[in-house]
């Protein structure tokens, strides 16, 4: 039987995707040097939003909206990680035969 | 550490755009030779993981917080070019879906983040390695070591980048932004060697893969 270590792997960082609204909220170390030194105003808001800061929008619960938030991007870095490599190792596949 | 819009100049914004599209064209090139079937799990796990670990705020002195930024463990599981790829999915999809990191600084945060962090971390690793050898010691001092330099050495880049732009004078913010990271650091240091520990306990040959 093969072995779905990768399967296990992906449900820990799922797991560890719960743990979010734990993290700290204070700023960063970027956005701490920019409050102190003055810059932090220059800071312009992104055109668009779609789950900005990590929180899902119209959810009223903030720890389920992070949570969410967290378990989408996971998924979706899952799938993107696998795919870029997927796709890399296919054109790899297709350019041997032709050498 | 993610750069929002509006902090570097135009200037810095292309250079830094330049310098990370070549960079990823070359990752790409590169993983094109190398990639094996046995890589392709393992580059969305730690793309995975990166991202979930990077929402985790840990709290260092005075009401200021650090995320790891995981380029270190993916340099060192799958080699620098692997982790130039993994890096730049996580900060354009943070970018593009989470708002964190600004569009136009996107090059600028994959310079830092991904390019400079990934081959710091690596070599860093493998300098240790040679020193105290293959072992599993080596492993772990080597892995906190790279991971330690991943994140310092990215936020001096980072600084530099403010200061060209003129945000800040780099006297004034190259010191508070190494400081900062110098604690930040440790942190990612530990979570890199005790992920590694933990791949050394059950999958230790992930560790033999070629690295890309």
């Amino acid at each position: 039987m093969k072995s779905k270590w990768w399967l296990t792997g992906f449900l820990v960082c799922l797991a560890v995707a719960c743990f979010s609204p734990l993290a700290s909220s204070s700023p960063d170390g970027l956005e701490r040097v920019a409050e102190d030194k003055g810059f932090i105003d220059l800071a312009q808001e992104a055109p668009f939003q779609i789950i900005a800061d990590y929180v899902f929008p119209g959810i009223g619960n903030e720890a389920m909206a992070t949570i969410l938030a967290g378990l989408i991007g996971t998924l979706i870095l899952f799938g993107a990680g696998y795919g870029v490599a997927w796709l890399i190792k296919s054109k790899k596949k297709k350019e041997e035969p032709a050498k | 550490m993610h750069i929002p819009d509006g902090f570097l100049n135009a200037a810095t914004l292309a250079s830094t755009g330049v310098v990370a599209a070549g960079g990823v064209g070359n990752a790409v090139r590169v993983a094109r030779k190398k990639l094996g079937e046995k890589q392709v799990p393992l580059m969305g796990v730690l793309a995975a993981f990166i991202f979930a670990a990077q929402m985790l705020n840990f709290p260092i002195a005075g009401g200021t917080s650090g995320h790891v930024i995981g380029a270190a463990l993916a340099a060192i599981l799958l080699g620098p070019w692997a982790s130039v790829l993994i890096m730049s999915c996580v900060l354009i999809a943070q970018c593009l879906i989470f708002q964190d990191g600004g569009l136009l600084a996107l090059g600028a945060n994959i310079l830092n983040m991904g390019i400079i962090a990934s081959f710091s971390g690596y070599y860093i690793y493998r300098l240790v390695c040679l020193v105290l050898g293959d072992s599993r010691r080596g492993r772990l001092v080597g892995g906190f070591a790279g991971a330690w330099a991943s994140v310092f050495l990215a936020s001096l880049a980072c600084a530099i980048e403010l200061a060209v732009s003129g945000a800040s004078p780099i006297r004034v913010v190259l010191p508070v932004m190494a400081g900062f990271h110098a604690f930040i650091g440790i942190g990612e240091g530990l979570i890199t060697a005790g992920v590694l520990r933990l791949v050394l306990a059950t999958r230790a040959d992930l560790l033999q893969l070629q690295r890309i």
